[in-house]
């Protein structure tokens, strides 16, 4: 039971890239210095000066840059991208009339192209509804209101088959979530949680995504946790993860009482992470360990 | 005489056994960060120390590298690493340390591992669900003295 700092588990691959240690005291390899376009022509953007409301980090990357070439590489294709055939999955259910009005995705947006950007700023608050709201909650309103279907399970396969495919349509495009206006004080309880100590371990997503990035803790190398990757394909588990599901693993491996996916709290959380961010890429589905 | 110490000392050891010479995580005494009394009244064993580095709710080299371990795998980088610390570091202090590092290191990552108290939504372990009754301390009184001990014989650097 090495479980209490795993919560990214070793992979075959990792422990390849690792198994140099010495015992000495290696200082953090951080971030490496590749660049990821994928496909040979999708450019994305894995390092940027971090947004203005950002007080302790002065750069951001994506957690591309912190994983070993081979996973790198393994995104680098959509032929070798594993998450792409539930993109392909995606593309039947968004265009499958469900519900009683008789609607598909494809019915009210079109091609799916047509939602280039969506991804890029989510979770965004909700004129109509009063509320933030993350991409998970607008497809299953949509569903739900315009299609008279059953919503989808908050992190269930075919809700993240889904987001997906609607992420894959922004890729490379900043990040760029609002944080002012009718959204701020969502984003003020995400920054908030951010910065909680939780659990019998009493960590908070600071202490290891932003003082420790770049460092080991155990087998793991720590990025920023950012989000523009999402979903992932993590070698480990062979499928997709949702956001929410990301951060309940991190609250639980501080020996905490974790939220529920789909709660208030981590929709505030997933916008104040999503906010650390604002200039990276869309680069989902990504591919972590 | 000589029957009356015998006898005493048979009832230290008694109790012992039942564990009523153990310090409780909330009594502990902390005086500048050091606990200068063993928690369980007897000295450590430092190889079962040595083991607790390594696994289970110690997983010290999670974050610390030690030379020493080297047979095992992934030592962390987030603290410093141990080699020396039982030269730089008095028993007493380092029994504050591993008890509680947040009173001899205002604010730090290190957790606490003699402590039962004052969590925010504390876990039933890694499980995800909220803590059922009383919580454990993450190491025992017994196995933060063997982690004392064996800290204590990493006296070279
Ligand atoms: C005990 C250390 C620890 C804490 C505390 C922690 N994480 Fe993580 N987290 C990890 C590790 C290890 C990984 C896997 C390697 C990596 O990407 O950093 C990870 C991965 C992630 C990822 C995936 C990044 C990617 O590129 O796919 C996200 C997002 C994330 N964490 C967010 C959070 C948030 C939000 C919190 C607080 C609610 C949090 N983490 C708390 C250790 C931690
Ligand atoms: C989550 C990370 C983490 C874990 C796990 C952890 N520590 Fe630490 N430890 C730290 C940090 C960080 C410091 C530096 C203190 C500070 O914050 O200034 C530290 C400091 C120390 C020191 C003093 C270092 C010195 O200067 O010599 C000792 C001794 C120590 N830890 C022992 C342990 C032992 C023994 C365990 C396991 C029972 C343990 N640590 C587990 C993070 C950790």
């Amino acid at each position: 039971m090495t479980r209490a700092f795993a919560p990214g588990l070793t992979t075959a691959l990792t422990a390849v890239a690792l198994a140099g240690f010495t015992g000495a005291a290696a200082a953090g390899p951080g971030p490496d210095e590749d660049q990821l376009v994928i496909n040979g022509e999708i450019e994305i953007v894995t390092e940027a000066e971090a947004p203005a409301h950002m007080e302790y980090v002065d750069t951001v990357y994506s957690g591309w840059r912190f994983r070993s070439d081979e996973t790198q590489a393994v995104q680098m294709d959509d032929f070798d991208n594993p998450a792409m055939i539930w993109v392909e999955n995606a593309m039947e259910d968004w265009e499958t009339v469900e519900g009683a009005a008789g609607e598909s995705c494809a019915s009210c947006h079109g091609d799916v192209e047509e939602l280039r950007g969506v991804r890029a700023v989510y979770p965004k608050w909700n004129e109509e509804a009063g509320e933030v709201r993350t991409l998970e909650m607008q497809i299953n309103d949509c569903r739900e209101t315009r299609m008279e279907a059953e919503p989808w399970k908050y992190s269930g396969g075919d809700m993240i088959n889904m987001t997906a495919l609607i992420a894959s349509v922004s890729r490379g495009m900043p990040v760029n979530v609002a944080i002012d206006g009718p959204a701020q004080s969502t984003w003020e309880q995400g920054q908030e949680l951010y910065y909680t100590r939780f659990g019998q371990l009493e960590l908070s997503c600071a202490n290891c995504h932003e003082d420790n990035y770049g460092m080991m803790i155990r087998a793991d190398h720590l990025s920023q946790g950012q989000i523009n990757g999402f979903p992932t394909y993590r070698l480990k588990n062979t499928k997709l993860n949702s956001v929410h599901a990301r951060f309940r693993g991190c609250i639980r491996d501080t020996r905490a009482h974790t939220f529920a996916e789909g709660s208030p709290e981590f929709v505030a959380l997933e916008l104040y992470v999503a906010s650390r961010g604002n200039g990276l890429s869309v680069e989902g589905p990504s591919v972590r360990n | 005489m000589a029957r009356i110490l015998a006898g005493a000392a048979a009832v230290c050891l008694a109790a012992g056994v039942a564990g009523a010479e153990i310090v409780a995580p909330v009594d502990v005494n902390f005086v500048d960060g050091a606990v200068e009394t063993s928690l369980t009244g007897a000295p450590g064993d430092p190889a079962s120390g040595r083991e607790i580095m390594n696994k289970g709710s110690g997983n010290c080299i999670a974050c610390h590298a030690v030379t020493d371990l080297q047979e095992f795998a992934f030592h962390g980088e987030i603290g410093p690493p141990l080699d020396g610390a039982g030269e730089r570091w008095s028993e007493a202090e380092l029994r504050g340390i591993v008890a509680n590092a947040k009173i001899m290191f205002d604010g730090t990552m290190m957790p606490s591992f003699y402590k039962t108290e004052g969590f925010i939504r504390p876990g039933n372990a890694y499980s995800g669900k909220p803590a059922e009754g009383d919580l454990e301390p993450l190491l025992t009184a017994q196995q933060v003295e063997d982690v004392v001990a064996y800290l204590m014989t990493l006296t070279d650097y």
